[in-house]
């Protein structure tokens, strides 16, 4: 039986999506549109952000997955797995030591480093898609720096909720430029957008790459007399006792027992592992979980 | 102040047969300023068709009626608005406005149009509609649901509320009791007084009479009709 | 006196069709001109056309904007045409929904050309609306409501204001009071005329209603079959019409 190419993609669709990536690259922000092929999953589990990987990853890198933050949910699982297989790459789930890290809907907790790269899977690029349905129209407006309609949105939220309410895919402007959609991460993330790593944004099923390169100006908006909040839960990691980290609320009974676990499970294990303890946790083991 | 020389008028009905109706030829006027020219005729003579066209409401054929500077027969649409708003009055017998615009906004229009306060503007219509006897309870309403002599006073206020150089007056006194009458006469002396010129249709003889300094029979200008 | 906006003869063909043919004029600062016609007569095409939303075959649509004085929209880049409708223009629809969002709050759909134009303060933005609510009659409280909450008056009054918040100078419209109850009609006539009166708007007001015209338009340009068959004061074109079809069409209102 003859192995899969590298990586799946064969040479041919790696180098056109590397065109597109470059292009990402050098105009921040703008939504560059790619011939996504088929991959042997459906859409909306990470087919944008599988290819845009395939097409940066080496023989001698080293892979993380996360999904939401996490490494050992199955949409992460089964995209490591894939690689695994496909590409022969070394997985881990510590973010210092992956050289590639796709993410669906978090930024890791750990400051990432210049010669990282985080790969983000993307639902809807478009960030002025729900309130202007043609994709003529919204290209139109990006070509032309018409951006008054992201605010309407803002404005909406505002009337309705008295703050902006909006959590998630906060929408940012970058360098000045181009207004972008940072993919379904929480707005606690959007500060983070300005970092030493490539950031590459992919979208399958909607056919678009983009892309923020190192130390890029991202700025999230908003109106002067309601300026942007990174929000995140107010507590502490249960586990860790970190009260800077983004947190998961989790269930843990019938009774209504609850109880804030950071996010990001390798950040978490990091600081257990280093002796910090929260007010449900437990004496760090390796292995415990 | 108006100078009309030679002017003449004919209708086409393009939709019954082309016919062409002559209505006014070889017409010449000229009211000066402070004086009152009535028009006589009689009824179809051409009296408010040679009116309508000082107004520029009808367009003439040939000739020229000059008021202010102003040649109205050639003027541009936007010169004889400004003609209307600034110099040339216009009194019908009909009130026509926008529903619901209160009465003394009615009457103060005139004088908002040429950029007066709109304090001054409200007080002088207040003034105009205490002398034409209108209730002051009907002053923030409409004029369109007022009986037919209550319309034709406010009509009468607007049409007086800016003092313009040239008026035309189409039967001012027309239905007035005597009491509105007499305000009425003694608006049309002090526009003389102060110098307006004013061209009127009185059926009225004892009102016509009293204003006008001279009288002009229009079947002189009416083809056909014309001794 | 420099003209606002001046056209020069445009022509705008379907194919062999004619849309309309060779229109000229001028309008100056102030002015509210209305075009009437039947349908099919090309008054739409020709509103199309000098808004910037249909690309005329022939001619020139000459804008006098603030800092270069008059322009040729037709042939000016199209960044620069949009952002004259953003400002300086504003577009009434015949359908209200036409030109609103109907999915955003009533305080937005006002909003939304002062964000176009650079407002970022929530509080002045939200001010604004409000005022501009009251000025079209729709109650503060309304401010939060979609407009698919309104009655057709209130969405045609809720896009007016939206369209005059930023003070254009030039107010295209369609057909403004077409589809609404007459008492309605009356209401937005009367505002309307207002607005025009106390911000020196200019307008170009397409509508098949001579009424409407009469209480609203200085002058008229009638159509016909795509070709202008005569303008003219609007009493003395209503009042003494020239052409064989302005008698018709003048003739034909039903007397009430």
């Amino acid at each position: 039986m003859q192995e899969y190419n590298f990586a799946y993609l064969d040479e041919q669709t790696k180098r056109m999506i590397r065109r597109a990536i470059l292009k990402g690259l050098a105009v921040p922000g703008y939504q560059v549109p790619f011939a996504s092929r088929e991959m042997p999953m459906p859409y909306g589990w990470g087919t944008g952000g599988v290819q845009v990987s395939a097409a940066v990853l080496m023989p001698e890198d080293v892979m993380k997955v996360i999904d939401q933050g996490a490494d050992d949910t199955t949409n992460a699982v089964s995209i490591r797995k894939f690689f695994e297989r496909t590409a022969g790459v070394d997985t881990t789930e510590r973010t210092s030591d992956a050289d590639v890290i796709q993410t669906r809907h978090r930024i890791p907790e750990e400051a990432l480093r210049e010669d990282q790269i985080l790969v983000y899977q993307v639902p809807i690029p478009e960030p002025l898609r729900f309130l202007e349905p043609r994709e003529t129209e919204t290209r139109k407006m990006h070509a032309l720096e018409e951006y008054g309609l992201m605010h309407v949105k803002l404005y909406e939220d505002i009337a309705r909720n008295g703050a902006i309410a909006t959590a998630y895919a906060y929408p940012v402007r970058v360098e000045g430029r181009y207004v972008m959609d940072p993919s379904p991460i929480p707005k606690f993330d959007n500060p983070k957008l300005e970092m030493a790593a490539i950031q590459l944004f992919g979208a399958g099923r909607e056919q678009r790459i983009y892309a923020l390169p190192p130390y890029c100006n991202v700025v999230s908006l908003d109106f002067e007399d309601y300026p942007f909040e990174a929000s995140k839960a107010d507590h502490a990691c249960d586990l860790c006792g970190c009260e800077t980290s983004y947190l998961d609320e989790v269930i843990v009974d019938d009774a209504g027992g609850r109880m804030f676990v950071c996010s990001d499970t390798d950040f978490c294990r990091g600081r257990r592992a280093a002796g910090h303890i929260g007010v449900q946790g437990t004496p760090f083991e390796e292995d415990a979980a | 102040m108006i100078q009309i020389e030679n002017l003449s008028k004919q209708f086409v009905l393009h939709n019954q047969g082309d016919a062409v109706i002559p209505v006014m030829e070889g017409a010449s006027l000229t009211v000066k300023p402070g004086e009152c020219v009535a028009l006589i005729g009689a009824s179809g003579a051409g009296k408010s068709t040679l009116m309508r066209m000082i107004y520029g409401n009808y367009l003439a054929n040939g000739g020229t009626i000059r008021v202010g500077g102003v040649d109205v027969a050639s003027a541009e649409p936007r010169e004889i608005l400004a003609l209307r708003r600034e110099v040339l009055g216009y009194v019908s017998q009909f009130l026509r406005v926008v529903p619901r615009v209160p009465t003394l906004d009615v009457v103060a229009e005139p004088l908002l149009a040429v950029g007066v306060d709109i304090d001054v503007a409200r007080n002088r219509a207040r003034d105009l509609l205490a002398q034409l006897n209108i209730p002051e309870r009907l002053w923030a309403l409409s004029p369109t649901t007022f009986s037919g002599g209550e319309q034709q006073r406010v009509n009468i206020a607007r049409g007086f509320a800016h003092e313009f150089p040239a008026m035309l007056l189409d039967e001012p006194t027309a239905s007035l009791d005597a009491v509105n009458r007499e305000v009425v006469l003694r608006l049309i002396e002090q526009a003389k007084a102060r110098g307006a010129a004013i061209v009127g249709i009185f059926h009225d003889e004892a009102a016509r009479d009293r204003v006008c300094d001279r009288q002009v029979d229009v079947t002189g200008f009416t083809p056909g009709l014309a001794a | 006196m420099t003209p606002l906006f001046q056209v020069k003869s445009l022509s705008k063909f379907y194919g062999n069709r004619i849309g309309c043919k060779d229109v000229s004029f001028d309008l100056y600062p102030g002015e509210v001109m209305g075009i009437v016609g039947e349908s099919g007569s090309g008054k739409s095409t020709l509103l199309n056309c000098l808004a910037g939303h249909l690309e005329p075959d022939t001619g020139e649509v000459l804008f006098n904007t603030r800092t270069d004085g008059l322009r040729d929209t037709v042939t000016m880049s199209e960044p620069e045409r949009r952002m004259l409708g953003r400002t300086d223009w504003a577009f009434v629809h015949q359908h209200a929904r036409d030109g609103l969002r109907m999915g955003v709050s009533a305080g937005g759909n006002v909003g939304e050309r002062l964000m176009a134009v650079g407002a970022r303060n929530y509080g002045a933005i939200r001010e604004q609306a409000i005022d501009w609510l009251g000025r079209v009659e729709i109650a503060e409280d309304r401010v939060d409501d979609r407009p698919s909450a309104f009655s057709g008056g209130m969405q045609q009054r809720l896009q007016i204001a939206r369209n005059l918040v930023t003070g254009p100078r030039l107010v295209f419209m369609d057909e403004p009071t077409g589809g609404l109850d007459v008492s309605v009609q009356a209401r937005l006539l009367d505002l309307l005329r207002g607005l025009v009166r106390e911000m020196g708007l200019s307008a170009i007001i397409v509508t098949h209603d001579l009424a409407v015209v009469r209480l609203l338009a200085d002058r008229l340009m009638v159509m016909k079959d795509g070709h202008v068959v005569e303008t003219g004061l609007t009493d003395q074109v209503l009042d003494d019409p020239q052409h064989g079809y302005t008698q018709l069409l003048v003739s034909s209102v039903l007397q009430v």
